[in-house]
């Protein structure tokens, strides 16, 4: 794992809509007054006539990105994650996923590795909300090069697309030659023994606890799961089949994210099984992003405390 | 307006008012008394002002109209149907499981429908981007709104009107249905938006205040909304909800509650007397 190169995902956000810009002139970003922290600031320097900023209105900010699709421009609207997908919730709803128009949501700051801002802002129920909203594709990408490829494939994509960026700088896990795809899952690591599907920044601390649990004699398979919805169905089946038992590890709440979505499909298909590490039902703090992924459990640690309950119910 | 161009006016109203209670009637749900309250403004809408095609639904460079008060869907549709986008006869389907006349518009189902609507306060933002998109594109397509006068409680419509004035969306026009009506009373009683054309004045509109049920104040005021620029421009109507139908006049009732048979009957005698085009 090359790790030495640290990078957070909503830099790669900012980075990618330039790129996308450059390629295409209806392409529109707009922002609530986070531009400099959801880093679509980088849009605005490069593109000042096609950056909208809505000011602290979310609600109103998704509902102008969807009547602005309606005119043939394909819109990012960015703000943190807590009030894409939380406050605005309902106007993104009803007003872009509804009649399904082409709105990408860039959300930034998500989970509790927001820091020292505290529970207000630490947003681990976004995933929930957005994968409940019919039509609504749901991204979480785990390095940098991997948020990029999230960003081009939602622009590719008619409809609306909600895309999950981080805070904090993450170790690069993946070079040039990764692809993603919407809708697919990827073996980062073959095992017998469990399989950890990871999203996000879960997904580097998923291959820190198979590497360490192998020399503890657990072999570990590890899946990223960056597209939450649509699912990559025959990945979970095959996972469970193959090794027959789960664990899921995310920076959300355990209700309602890549625990619950990994879960149905089990249960319907191959029950085995299955152990949620994530935000277990509750608010987080303020503190330094590291200290807090330790306190809750989000790290190899708890990736692998929980490994061992899976495995003891097989 | 020439008597010609009024009478014709009269006659689409008051076949938007028969589509309406139709609807509802068939639909034994619905909102009639604010879709009978802006029966006039959408005829002058659909017959006079808007720049649309029927035959090409999607046509990039037509007028828009959003209705941020979506509950008035059945005389939107009525509209629309009178203006020939679909059949008159569809709005008997209103609001059944077979029909695509949602109780509420779907962009994606019904032709001439430019924007999905129904949770108050959302529509006017969706109109506010199609004009900022109007703008950045240097199109001269025009945007039209009608939000209703409890609808402007909504938050939402404020963080619109505030910037579609900062950006100077001469493009677009806000009509205030203003029949003093909402589900839980007069629009005082419950949380008064009162005085309405000094707070969207106060956000940087022009405003003009008008009898939403009068042709030549309509006509007048959509014209100052063209010669308007700089600013969005909020028409305040004063309006009589469920007008149109004796007994559903200023009846707070008639919000959301459907003719019976009976009701229906009287309804339908009294607008079929009143038609213009009947007593030609």
């Amino acid at each position: 794992m090359a790790d030495l190169v640290k990078i957070a995902t909503r830099d790669a956000y900012g980075k990618a809509l330039v790129e996308l810009g450059e390629k295409n002139d209806r392409i529109i970003v707009m922002d609530a007054d986070l531009a400099a922290a959801t880093k679509t600031g980088m849009f605005k320097k490069a593109f000042p006539e096609r950056f909208i900023d809505a000011g602290i209105a979310e609600g109103n900010m998704m509902g102008i990105a969807a009547g602005l699709s309606t005119a043939g421009y394909t819109v990012f609207a960015s703000s943190f994650a807590m009030f894409a997908a939380g406050r605005a919730f309902e106007q993104v709803r009803n007003s872009i996923g509804y009649p399904h128009l082409n709105v990408k949501i860039g959300a930034t700051h998500a989970g509790i590795s927001v820091g020292e801002d505290g529970a207000s802002h630490q947003c681990c129920e976004d995933i929930a909300l957005m994968r409940s909203i019919p039509g609504m594709r749901v991204l979480n990408p785990a390095d940098a090069v991997e948020a990029r490829q999230c960003v081009l494939a939602a622009a590719e994509t008619e409809g609306p697309v909600y895309m999950r960026f981080g805070r904090l700088a993450v170790p690069v896990l993946f070079d040039s030659s990764y692809q993603f795809q919407i809708g697919r899952g990827v073996y980062l690591r073959e095992g017998t023994d469990v399989t950890i599907i990871a999203t996000g920044l879960l997904v580097g601390a998923a291959l820190e606890a198979a590497e360490r649990l192998n020399g503890e004699g657990i072999s570990a398979a590890v899946i990223n799961m960056a597209s939450i919805k649509p699912i990559d169905r025959e990945i979970i089946v095959d996972a469970a089949k193959k090794t027959g038992c789960l664990v899921t590890a995310e920076e959300h709440n355990i209700i309602g994210g890549l625990g619950s979505a990994v879960t149905e499909i089990v249960c319907e298909t191959v029950p085995v099984p299955v152990c949620r590490c994530g935000v277990e039902d509750v608010f987080g703090h303020s503190g330094p992003a590291q200290k807090l992924l330790e306190l809750y459990g989000l790290n190899a640690d708890g990736i692998m405390s929980k490994v061992k309950i899976a495995t003891s119910l097989k | 307006m020439t008597a010609e161009k009024k009478n014709l006016l009269a006659q689409k109203a008051n076949h938007i008012r028969q589509g309406v209670i139709e609807g509802t009637f068939h639909a034994k749900s619905g909102h009639p008394g604010g879709s009978l309250s802006i029966a006039e403004l959408l005829a002058f809408l659909y017959f006079s002002e808007l720049r649309v095609d029927p035959t090409n639904p999607h046509d990039s460079s037509r007028d828009r109209f959003v209705l941020s008060k979506g509950h008035a869907a059945p005389a939107l549709y009525a509209a629309l149907a009178e203006r020939g986008y679909f059949p008159i006869a569809d709005l008997k389907t209103l609001r059944k499981p077979d029909s695509y006349l949602q109780g509420h518009p779907n962009m994606n189902d019904v032709p001439g429908v430019d924007m999905s609507t129904g949770s108050l306060g959302q529509g006017i933002s969706a109109a506010v981007g199609m004009a900022l998109g109007a703008k950045l594109s240097g199109e001269d397509f025009r945007v039209y709104t009608i939000l209703g006068d409890g609808e402007i409680q909504e938050g939402q419509v404020w963080e619109a009107a505030m910037f579609a004035a900062a950006k100077k969306l001469d493009q677009l026009v806000a009509v205030v249905d203003n029949n003093n009506l909402q589900i839980d009373g007069t629009i005082a009683e419950v949380n008064s938006p009162y005085p309405i054309p000094e707070k969207f004045r106060a956000f940087g509109w022009h405003v003009i205040e008008i009898d939403g049920h009068d042709y030549d104040q309509i006509e007048a005021a959509f014209a100052e909304a063209r010669t308007t620029k700089g600013r969005p421009t909020a028409i305040i109507a004063k309006t009589i909800k469920g007008i149109g139908v004796s007994y559903m006049e200023n009846q707070v009732g008639w919000h959301g509650s459907a003719p019976n048979e009976e009701q229906y009957q009287m309804a339908m005698q009294e607008l079929v007397a009143a038609d213009p085009e009947r007593q030609a």
